[in-house]
């Protein structure tokens, strides 16, 4: 790694100069609290956190770092899974929490321009005020920034039917490495002027260039929506129902599984009356025209039926399907409280093949005595074994991190990913390469050396750079 | 006083607990109005234990930033992973007072005054009471205001002074028995606290649910004097005094021959069901401790539990909204059961106050502590309460009351004119049953 330099008084000075002094946090009580994102067991303490206010701000921000070699680390409610904005120790955080300015709802163009610190859920509440719909739902949206879900393309419930963040940007304003303030994309459904180049920075995790603005895609409102449960004996089940609802051409907003060591734990912590000998218990909705829906909804009932569902529930209204998804909204909650750390991992395989990677993490769990819930989305493919622990337990984390290495091990020989959508980050870094072969490894290494020569921006995440 | 590093002796795994999600910023109304980490519920928690590892000292900057915490505890609704955030924001305060960062003549006279000694002390608490009640029902605080005599004060004090709640002319043991036995006995036998800013200000909402809980069948034992139950000590620090009024309180009960202990502040509630936990390592009342939390119960929460009647007669109101005390729904979780009571009352119309579980800024002294942000969260409470449109608004904390009374008061034209509490109007409508009857 190049060498970088540690925040100086001088640096300082001049920052609240571009800013305003309430602006620059250096003090430990004030710095403290940003040595870290939602990423468990990692913390880093920078040597000052800034907060500007716009796209020309960050830029002048970035062109000091660059002067004095200082790394730059940008974040927004830091609520990431990967560690995508952990700082590097000393380091110049950019937080762009106080970007939140919804700029526009385009009612003719369906789309929503906001700058990078606007929280995701109030996105989504601006564009229902207008009969609208924004659908990326990371777990995270009431506190996420829309940049930052941006920056690791995050995905959410209703990736089947709905695709992930990256489906929905059309523009993004960018400030690059050498503080050049950029637009790329804009309002047109169709553009094919030269490279895509937006798209290599949506999941680009602040290592290319830090978001200050997007222009997102928005859809109409889906006027209803059916909530149902199925209970099952066995995980096989649950998944030829999913393969069986897709076949007949159905494509569910929401498909959600929790695994027998899930449910226990939410029906020991929640008490809404689940039987805990299921071996899988399964979420789903349907959206879109009230005709529709309660066609589709009877078909994917009888489909769960048919496929050796013990017991399938469908929700009268919105309220009791509030109660339905209670288990699924309870899963993360349940888990995360019976030891004191939470590791939530996100593999993601084909979703022919979701069966049997559930089975194989059950099978390293026991093997290695962990305590493994697993649960997911059923639709995408896209699982959270997570893992209950204590990071003070030095040899059950190591524990911990061969079965990582054996259940990434599995999800590649099946054809999946490491991450399917919480980023690489710190988290994932070794085993990217694994995923991804000498060939695109080297590829994604090179753009970053062409984008950012000097290694300013976050960097050490997704890979280490180039000696 | 046990020695400094409370931080670094509580149970490690309760600070670990955090796993910094981030889903409690969003609720949490420090952080919302400033948008910096350190006055967020998990900043804070990364600092406190940051000084459990040795990485931070304990300054005046980590001090002030634990009395910006309004400890509303809506971070604890919020978490996923059920971290004890109250327990760690006491032990915070009380580290921060034992390591006497805040030092200031004025400051430590006044907290020695309040906190060791006038509400260790429940007859100087109250004859205090009856003199202000004095001062304000002679005409001698109108004469000094007019006179502006106030004007001498500290301007953060002139601005408290109208504050002051108005005392009442008669307190609790004046208006209950110590024991009172219902017409009709369903073979509940509880004791009822009637706290210390509740006795002074509402006693008659203590009779109201002494009221309300014979008409349900319960005899209602209330014993004479009663101290404060230690939450404000608890909230500022003085966790040595808090546990010296928790033992009071447990003995002032005969713990064996009650179904429950009654509260009906949720404040004090919130507390008092801590005191198994804050008494776990006293050899003589770790058990009374557990028993004790078992029976303590809040008013709304006893009163469902025991399947309460409903009234068939009306409170003589229409529309009502409900403020939730912080402490009686994230403290207590007790979400539906007010609720609950208000819509058993015939003719009552219950409105949802938009942000009704959002702090309105009381949070016990913190009003007194940090006027500018609780005003901020009175202005937000109130511009609520417009958007309701109810004429009246119920709550159950004394704090909550004062507070919201104070602030529909000032703003002179508001939709809202009226604040009482779910056990009032319970018992208006259970009094308003026998007065129909008398007339038939």
């Amino acid at each position: 790694m190049p060498a970088v330099n540690q925040i100086e008084a001088p640096f300082i000075d001049t920052l609240k100069e571009i800013l305003s002094p309430e602006r620059v946090l250096t003090s430990a009580e004030d710095i403290v609290p940003y040595s870290f994102d939602g990423t468990a067991a990692l913390k880093q303490r920078p040597g000052a956190v800034v907060f500007p206010l716009t796209a020309e701000e960050v830029s002048e921000c970035v062109k000091l770092a660059r002067r004095n070699n200082v790394p730059v680390v940008t974040r927004g409610s830091g609520t990431g899974l990967s560690g995508g904005s952990v700082p590097l120790s000393g380091c110049l955080v950019i937080c762009l929490v106080k970007m939140d300015k919804l700029i526009e709802v385009d009612e003719k163009n369906l789309t929503l321009r906001a700058q990078s610190g606007v929280i995701t859920k109030e996105i989504d509440d601006a564009a229902a005020k207008v009969g609208l719909f924004y659908p990326p739902d990371p777990g995270s949206m009431k506190i996420s920034t829309i940049g930052g879900n941006v920056a690791e393309n995050s995905g959410g419930l209703r990736g089947l039917k709905y695709g992930v963040t990256r489906d929905y940007v059309m523009g993004i304003e960018v400030v690059l490495p050498d503080g050049t303030l950029t637009f790329l994309g804009n309002k047109c459904v169709k553009d094919v002027a030269g490279y895509s180049m937006k798209d290599l920075f949506i999941g680009s995790e602040g290592t290319l260039g830090i978001i200050t603005e997007v222009i997102l895609k928005v859809l109409p409102r889906p006027k209803a929506r059916k909530t149902m449960l199925a209970l099952y004996d066995s995980m096989d089940a649950a998944a030829k129902t999913i393969s069986a609802i897709i076949a007949a051409k159905i494509i569910p907003c929401t498909l959600e599984f929790l695994d027998r060591v899930t449910v226990q734990c939410v029906e020991d912590y929640a008490k809404i009356g689940l039987p805990t000998d299921v071996e899988a218990l399964v979420l789903m909705e349907t959206d879109g025209h009230p005709v529709v829906v309660e066609e589709e909804a009877a078909q994917m009932m009888a489909l769960a039926k048919a496929n050796g569902a013990r017991d399938v529930r469908a929700a009268a209204d919105e309220a009791e399907g509030a109660k339905l998804a209670a288990a699924r909204r309870n899963a993360f909650s349940a888990l995360a409280r019976v030891r004191p750390t939470t590791i939530l991992e996100d593999v993601t395989v084909p979703r022919s093949e979701l069966a049997t990677m559930v089975a194989f993490i059950d099978s390293v769990a026991k093997k290695h005595k962990l305590q493994i819930g697993t649960f997911g989305h059923l639709g995408d493919g896209n699982l959270h074994p997570t893992f209950l622990t204590n990071e003070r337990d030095h040899e059950e984390m190591h524990r911990i991190e061969i079965a990582l290495e054996e259940i990434v091990d599995e999800t590649i020989r099946l054809g999946g990913t490491v991450t399917g959508e919480h980023g690489v980050g710190l988290a994932k870094k070794a085993f990217l390469k694994r995923q991804l072969g000498e060939g695109s490894f080297e590829l994604m290494r090179s753009i970053k050396q062409a984008l950012d020569p000097q290694g300013l921006l976050n960097p050490g995440k997704i890979f280490d750079p180039r000696n | 006083m046990p020695s400094a590093n409370l931080l670094k002796s509580i149970d490690y795994s309760v600070l670990q607990q955090c796993m910094h999600c981030g889903m409690c910023l969003p609720t949490c109304p420090t952080y919302v109005e400033t948008k910096l980490e350190r006055n967020s519920p998990r900043g804070r928690i990364s600092l406190m234990r940051a000084v459990a590892d040795g990485e931070l000292e304990v300054s005046k900057a980590l001090s002030d930033e634990m009395y910006y915490c309004l400890g509303c505890l809506a971070c604890q609704t919020a978490c996923p992973a059920g971290v004890n955030y109250a327990e760690l924001f006491e032990t915070a305060r009380a580290e921060v007072e034992q390591a006497q960062v805040n030092d200031g003549m004025q400051r430590d006279f006044w907290r020695w005054l309040s906190l060791n000694v006038i509400f260790m002390r429940p007859w100087l608490l109250r004859l205090i009471g009856r003199v202000l009640r004095i001062y304000q029902s002679t005409g001698l605080e109108k004469l000094m205001r007019k006179v502006h005599f106030f004007g001498l004060m500290p301007s953060s004090l002139k601005k408290l002074e109208p504050q002051t709640p108005m005392i009442a002319e008669k307190f609790s043991d004046d208006l209950i028995w110590p024991e009172e036995v219902p017409q009709q006995s369903k073979g509940y036998r509880v004791g009822l606290l009637t706290g210390c800013i509740q006795d002074l200000a509402f006693s008659n909402i203590n009779r109201d649910t002494a009221d309300v809980l014979l008409a349900n069948g319960c005899e209602v034992i209330t014993p004479r004097s009663q101290s404060c139950c230690g939450s404000l000590h608890a909230h500022n620090g003085e966790l040595e005094l808090a546990r010296e009024l928790a033992r009071r309180q447990i003995d002032s009960f005969d713990l064996e021959n009650v179904d429950a202990i009654i509260t009906n502040a949720g404040g004090c509630g919130s507390h008092l069901k801590t005191y198994g936990h804050m008494l776990h390592d006293d050899p003589f009342y770790a058990e009374k401790g557990k028993q004790w939390d078992k029976k303590v119960k809040d008013i709304h929460e006893w009163l469902v539990q025991i399947r309460f009647r409903k009234p068939t007669a009306g409170a003589g109101v229409g529309e009502v909204t409900y403020h939730e005390s912080c402490h009686l729904c994230h403290g207590q979780k007790v979400v539906s059961q007010p609720r609950q009571i208000l819509n058993s009352i015939p003719g009552l119309v219950f409105k949802e106050l938009p942000e009704s579980n959002w702090c309105c800024g009381s949070a016990g002294i913190y009003n007194i502590t940090q006027p500018e942000q609780s005003q901020k969260l009175l202005d937000r409470k109130v511009a609520n309460l417009r958007q309701a449109g109810a004429p009246v608004v119920a709550t159950s904390n004394p704090g909550c009351h004062l507070q919201i009374a104070n602030g529909l008061r000032a703003c002179g034209s508001h939709p809202c004119h009226e604040v009482t509490q779910p056990v009032t109007l319970l018992a208006q409508a259970y009094r308003a049953e026998s007065s129909a009857e008398a007339t038939s």
